[in-house]
């Protein structure tokens, strides 16, 4: 395998060091990667090295073998959502695979992130020029995803991103999205707003104390969670935030006992919000906590305790409860490469990868045309039904709202938030 | 009232954790004046050692416990062998830097063994809590605070009354005076690591109870915390490292509560540079002659 690989990137080099020759400017770098940059020369590189995958250059046609990229967090401190989706992704392709009737075979070319935006361009850089990928799915969280956008954009290359929820993040600075950034989830002021109508229609709530992380996702979801409610005629009775890594909640929780709250909205992620939960529990304190897809992990479970997890509501992307056929051979699938259930983020980064796998078959082509079927894909997946809406990137899908009862997810309740 | 006095029993639970660990990095500057900044990692191995006896071997609290100290006392002697021993003369910088690269050893390879996600842990501690008056404290609550203050009595008893306390104080004030009177600086030195790195695993078990969770990275921030607290205590200070844990604790219990959530980890190393500027050596820390 890693002779293949080292044939093939000296046959690349070669090639380039001729292309870069001949075209004006061309650059003189030995790497694989020069490789890129005119049609002319993908198509030298694709022919003098045949075992290598089309080449990462605008509106080439597919070879044999695709490759994608898979650029996750699978060391750092969000790791969980990062290998999560790789699973997940890995999931879409051996699918893909194992089909008869498949028009090429897919190659996943793994990368670590390390959940930081400065390796994410690192990743995507090394992925479109040495690895020659036509697509990127992942990675996980916002900052690392759109850290890749502007150059997968640069390079004519699509970035699906499965879970990159904050507030505008496919948008450029001049307020037009990103060409080739696309993301599959809602996004987080949609879940807060979803949530709010829930919290105050169907919990009934009033009085709500909201304590969230300090971060894009954070801030995004208390602050329309917060404006909603309010809107609707309830109140914000404490505002808090934190850092991302506290443990600490005691404090906090003995603070908020002084106050007349009937629920607590905690706009973060698994750990803190498992925390928090503990806290106030430990405290007595029996009111409904409500928030959004940051819980939905089984380490948040396993924190809190399996018995211990009641009366907590969050908006997701993706339940298990009453599957279609789709979604039970995912599950079942997942169940047998990975030994445990998949979580929203593997139904997300698996639903990405195959709307990456539907165009690249739709389109039968990389770069533009690929990016452009991509735009046009009326998606079913197992994360619900969409198509893109094209001002700003992001699928026109509803929320919904999961009640853990003693760990598990039931009563699914569907939010359309406007 | 009643919110001061219960966020004082927060912050002191918080605080006893951060003793812990402080001890450790006291006992290992003291003797060898070396921040063993590889120490909040061994807090970490604790957490997981706790994890592997109470959820495969069925262990229950207290031989789980011992079992936490007995591992991570085992790795600190080990890593000092392997890692500090070497470069004992080398520049101070080195050592330092080596014990950063330890770190990030013992940190990533557990990530690669036990993955990155979050590992909890059974259900060893009831769930009861007692009321005293305006304050409640919980079982695990009572637990870390005398869990904490056995292991410092029986700390300042070996420091104080023993043989190998002896020793160890004498090759803290002069290795060498302490060489020609006999005494086995390598073992003396295995010894503290030993000791220090117990307490540690001991502080892992403990958090990993309270928080239900170890992580890889767990014992990055507060290892660092307890260093601060080691400080502001007076590092090479056994009684300043108490102290300093437990003022630490407190200090960033009482930020979240009147003050703002946000500046709870600002307010430590803001301690840490008042600390440094004021009174460098701390509280309890002795003025060192520089010897010419």
């Amino acid at each position: 395998m890693n002779k293949h690989i080292w044939k093939s990137a000296a046959a690349m080099a070669l090639v380039s060091a001729m292309a870069a020759g001949c075209s004006q400017g061309g650059s003189a770098s030995s790497t694989a990667s020069s490789a890129a940059g005119s049609t002319d020369d993908s198509t030298a590189a694709s022919t003098a090295s045949s075992t290598a995958s089309t080449a990462s250059t605008a509106g080439g046609a597919l070879g044999d073998t695709v490759k994608i990229g898979l650029n996750f967090e699978l060391s750092g401190g969000v790791a969980d959502y990062g290998t999560k989706e790789l699973n997940g992704a890995k999931i879409a392709i051996n699918q893909f695979n194992a089909r008869e009737d498949k028009p090429f075979t897919v190659e996943g070319v793994e990368i670590d992130d390390k959940g930081e935006p400065a390796e994410s361009i690192n990743a995507i850089q090394k992925l479109i020029e040495q690895d020659g990928v036509v697509g990127v799915v992942g990675p996980a969280t916002s900052a690392s995803s759109i850290a890749t956008y502007e150059f997968a954009t640069s390079k004519a290359t699509p970035v699906l991103s499965p879970s990159a929820t904050q507030v505008d993040a496919m948008m450029k600075q001049d307020g037009t999205p990103y060409e080739y950034a696309w993301r599959i989830c809602f996004e987080d002021s949609y879940q807060g707003k979803g949530m709010a109508d829930y919290a105050y229609n169907d919990l009934g709530l009033r009085k709500v104390a909201v304590i969230n992380e300090v971060s894009d996702y954070g801030n995004g979801l208390a602050k329309a969670f917060s404006e909603e409610f309010k809107s609707l005629g309830g109140e914000v009775v404490d505002e808090t935030q934190y850092q991302s890594g506290d443990k600490d909640f005691a404090s906090f929780i003995t603070k908020l006992k002084d106050k007349d709250f009937d629920g607590i909205y905690i706009g973060g992620y698994y750990n803190e919000a498992a925390q928090i939960v503990k806290a106030a529990q430990a405290d007595g304190i029996d009111k409904p906590i409500i928030g959004a897809d940051g819980f939905d992990s089984q380490d948040f479970i396993d924190q809190v305790g399996t018995d211990a997890a009641n009366n907590i509501y969050y908006t997701t992307a993706y339940t298990a409860i009453d599957p279609s056929d789709e979604l039970k051979t995912f599950i079942e699938d997942y169940k047998a490469e990975y030994g445990e259930d998949p979580s929203m983020f593997a139904a997300l980064s698996y639903d990405a990868t195959n709307l990456l796998l539907s165009s690249l078959e739709a389109s039968g082509e990389t770069g533009a045309a690929l990016n452009e079927a991509i735009k046009k894909a009326d998606f079913s997946g197992i994360t619900g039904s969409f198509s893109f809406d094209e001002s700003n990137h992001t699928p026109v899908k509803s929320v919904l709202v999961v009640e853990l009862v003693d760990g598990v997810q039931s009563n699914v309740k569907e939010v359309k938030a406007e | 009232m009643s919110q001061f006095l219960q966020q004082i029993v927060n912050g002191l639970s918080l605080g006893s954790i951060y003793a812990l660990v402080a001890l450790g990095y006291t006992m290992v500057y003291g003797i060898i004046k070396l921040i063993n900044f590889a120490h909040g990692d061994i807090y970490m191995i604790g957490a997981y050692t706790a994890f592997f006896v109470t959820t495969y071997m069925g262990m229950s609290f207290l031989p789980a416990l011992l079992v936490c100290m007995i591992v991570c006392g085992i790795l600190g002697v080990l890593i000092e062998r392997i890692a500090y021993r070497p470069l004992r003369k080398a520049p101070r910088i080195t050592a330092l830097i080596t014990a950063i690269g330890v770190s990030y050893v013992i940190e990533y390879t557990t990530q690669f063994f036990m993955g990155t996600s979050v590992k909890t842990f059974p259900k060893l501690l009831p769930d009861t809590s007692w009321v005293f008056g305006p304050i409640k404290i919980t079982y695990i609550q009572m637990v870390i605070f005398t869990v904490t203050i056995v292991l410092m009595v029986l700390l300042t008893f070996i420091i104080q009354k023993t043989k190998i306390g002896r020793a160890m104080r004498a090759v803290s004030a002069d290795e060498n005076a302490a060489k020609l009177m006999g005494i086995s600086v390598d073992n003396t030195i295995s010894m503290t690591f030993l000791i220090g790195s117990a307490l540690a695993g001991a502080a892992g078990m403990l958090v990993g109870l309270y928080y239900n969770a170890a992580s890889p990275l767990m014992g990055m921030v507060p290892g660092l915390k307890a260093f601060v607290a080691a400080v502001f205590g007076g590092i090479g200070s056994i009684p300043g490292a108490l102290v300093g844990g437990l003022f630490i604790g407190i200090a960033e219990t009482m930020v979240v509560a009147y003050g703002s959530s946000l500046y709870r980890d600002a307010i430590v190393y803001a301690i840490l540079i008042l600390v440094l500027i004021i009174k460098p050596t701390g509280l309890f820390g002795k003025n060192e002659r520089e010897k010419v």
